[in-house]
């Protein structure tokens, strides 16, 4: 058989677009890939659907449908449900620890202008974002301590120790956040420094931080940190726990900052040296803001981490979130609700994380774009 | 222009070298990089650089501006001796302008922001008048239409351009160029040595390490060539293309242009 000589051809009709086979596209064709492929697939997948139907129904069960929502005793809980009772009659408690009643305007206060300036900051395109950002690192924590702790403008003193649950959870976490990455910015630029000396002490700073657990950080700050402190000097105990707190989490924040440093090419630094920036100019206006967007999610899980390590603070005798409700769960008038109160705990930290996990997502995308080729 | 509170000697501008090199030792550890460079270039004057890979061209441009510390020797640019002190140091930063093989634009910022962020944050000029001066060196490397897009959705040889833009909107007396078009494909080399030849004819002066010939042809002075961290061999081009003395420019020269 001889191979012919391939003819030359010309194509005139030219095809029009047909739409792809139905069973290819669409909702049963994406289900027969993927979840009913084959018959082991099929088995999988039935199975699959066989223990969610054992854990959620159950589960929706309890929380919602059996459960009693309304009531101020136990005596209004039938027991069949959740007694959502526990939760709500001492919701109070939960969120403002023993701030007293008539005060906790003041919180709310606090709790509002705090909510309308990070909405304020994470919303794209809103007007003078800078200034509010200077505002809310500046201003307001001020107007926060006046108004929490009182004791000026006419306002009656609350002593950190009446300062309890959820605002006492958020306060260490906003502070500790807060003071944390500056700190780790300084700690990660210094440990990547040309000068022997600054760049011995980050090491060891950070290294000595890393290497004990929060809960012995917690302990010298409540225990030893007053025997180094002058006598007349009565540092308060929530600022003792802030202040082991943010060390703690800056040695962490200070290594995921580096990461991000390293990530940055070298010709950046030099092609900002060789335009005349010095060292602050350069890291400020052209590592930092790249090495940031890189740094988002190392940032954001360290956050994360940070807001529950908070809990920690019951063991030192601060009334947090957690340890509100575990107190609750103590008294006589209410024992047997701690899947109540454990599940109330969780969804509100699963709330706070998970905002927190998706904006960090969201503000990946936002930054991604006009950078990157397409 | 230049506002320096640097020290300067006090011979007038023509007779006074704008960079001169005395004795220039330099090391990396132990490895001998610079041997003994002695280099003296007058204002308007363009040098080509050559030499093979590893010889120490980059390492002595980049002595210049101090992005490279050397051991052994003096330098002084436009009169300013280089020292230790880094206001001196950034003095001397904002009379040269330097180019680099990699470009190393600024990814986060725009073409206009790439090119005004020294004005605004070195010269503390008005945001205003920086951009609208940036407009018009952007103009003169003739991308002025990309100003507002991102390094990145430019190709190689516009990025070049912007590069070569960003150094002139600090008005430099120098310009360094560390093989500006070896990391450019062919059909964009030429746009890049295009707006090189322009510089050179406006009489900037200019030291460029570069292994283009032609360039080096029609725009040098002197061409310098350099073999193991010292310089060998430096001539006008017509001489130095045509009747190299020394037997390392010869085998050079034979590699470069045999193919
Ligand atoms: N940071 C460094 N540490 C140690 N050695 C170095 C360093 N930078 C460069 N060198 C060495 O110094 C020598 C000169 O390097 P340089 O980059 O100046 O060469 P070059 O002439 O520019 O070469 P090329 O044409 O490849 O760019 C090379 O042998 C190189 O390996
Ligand atoms: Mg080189």
């Amino acid at each position: 058989m001889s191979i012919e000589k391939t003819p030359s051809r010309v194509t005139e009709k030219m095809i029009d677009a047909r739409s792809a086979p139905s069973d290819s596209i669409g909702t049963i064709a994406w289900l027969r890939t993927n979840l009913f492929a084959g018959p082991i697939n099929t088995l999988f997948t039935l199975f699959a659907c066989y223990l969610i139907y054992l854990l959620i129904v159950p589960s929706l069960q309890w929380a919602l449908i059996d459960a009693n929502w309304s009531g101020t005793t136990r005596a209004d809980c039938t027991g069949e449900g959740a007694c959502w009772v526990f939760i709500s009659a001492r919701l109070d408690q939960f969120i403002y620890g023993f701030y007293p009643e008539e005060l906790t305007w003041r919180v709310d206060i606090v709790f509002a202008i705090f909510a309308a300036l990070v909405a304020w900051l994470a919303i794209p395109n809103m007007p003078v974002k800078g200034l509010v950002a200077i505002a809310t690192l500046a201003v307001f924590p001020f107007i926060a301590f006046f108004l929490l702790h009182g004791g000026s403008f006419g306002l009656e003193v609350v002593g950190t120790h009446e300062w309890g649950g959820l605002m006492l959870t958020l306060v260490l976490a906003v502070v500790g956040i807060v003071a944390a990455l500056p700190m780790g910015i300084l700690l990660a630029m210094g440990r990547r420094s040309d000068m022997p000396i600054v760049k011995s002490i980050c090491v060891v700073f950070i290294e000595f931080w890393r290497g004990v657990p929060l809960i012995t950080v917690l302990f010298m700050a409540s225990v030893m940190l007053p025997l180094f402190v002058p006598g007349e000097v009565n540092l308060d105990k929530l600022v003792r726990a802030l202040i082991g707190i943010t060390l703690f989490q800056s040695a962490y924040m200070a290594e995921v900052v580096r990461g991000g440093l390293q990530a940055i090419p070298n010709g950046q630094t030099e092609a900002g040296v060789a335009l005349g920036l010095g060292y602050w100019r350069n890291m400020g206006l052209i590592v930092l803001p790249q090495a940031l967007k890189l740094m988002i999610p190392g940032i954001v899980n360290t956050f994360i981490a940070l807001f529950k390590d908070t809990s920690l603070v019951l063991i030192i005798g601060l009334f947090d979130l957690l340890a509100i409700v575990q107190a609750g769960l103590a008294d006589p008038k209410w024992l047997g609700y701690s899947i109540e109160g454990y599940a109330f705990v969780a969804l509100i930290f699963w709330v706070f994380c998970f905002s927190m996990s998706r904006y960090s997502q969201y503000l990946e995308r936002l930054l991604h774009t006009g950078h990157k080729k397409r | 222009m230049t506002t320096t509170t640097a020290s300067r000697d006090n011979t007038t501008d023509n007779e006074r070298p704008m960079i001169e090199l005395k004795g220039l030792n330099k090391w990396y550890g132990d490895f001998h990089v610079l041997r003994d460079i002695n280099l003296s270039v007058r204002k308007g004057e363009r040098i080509v650089i050559c030499g093979p890979s590893g010889s120490g061209k980059s390492t002595m441009i980049r002595c210049i501006n101090h992005l490279e510390e050397h051991q052994e020797g003096d330098i002084v640019v436009n009169g300013m001796p280089l020292t230790q002190d880094i206001k001196q140091i950034e003095a001397i930063r904002r009379n040269v302008g330097m180019v680099f093989q990699h470009f190393n634009l600024f990814p986060h910022l725009t073409v206009l922001e790439n090119c005004c962020l020294a004005p605004i944050w070195v010269q503390k000029r008005p945001r205003k008048e920086a951009e609208a001066e940036a407009m018009q060196y952007l103009e003169r490397v003739r991308i002025a239409d990309q100003a507002h897009k991102f390094p990145g959705q430019l190709s190689g040889g516009q990025q070049q351009r912007v590069a070569i833009a960003r150094s002139l909107c600090l008005s430099p007396e120098v310009m360094l160029f560390d093989e500006p078009t070896s990391a450019l494909d062919p059909e964009m080399i030429k746009e890049v040595l295009d707006v090189m030849v322009e510089l050179a004819n406006e009489g900037m002066t200019m030291l460029c390490v570069t292994h283009e010939m032609g360039f080096a042809k029609t725009v040098a002075d002197r061409v310098i060539f350099m073999d193991q961290g010292q310089i060998i061999e430096e001539n006008a081009p017509e001489p130095f293309f045509n009747n190299p003395q020394s037997e390392r420019t010869q085998l050079f020269l034979s590699q470069i242009l045999g193919h």
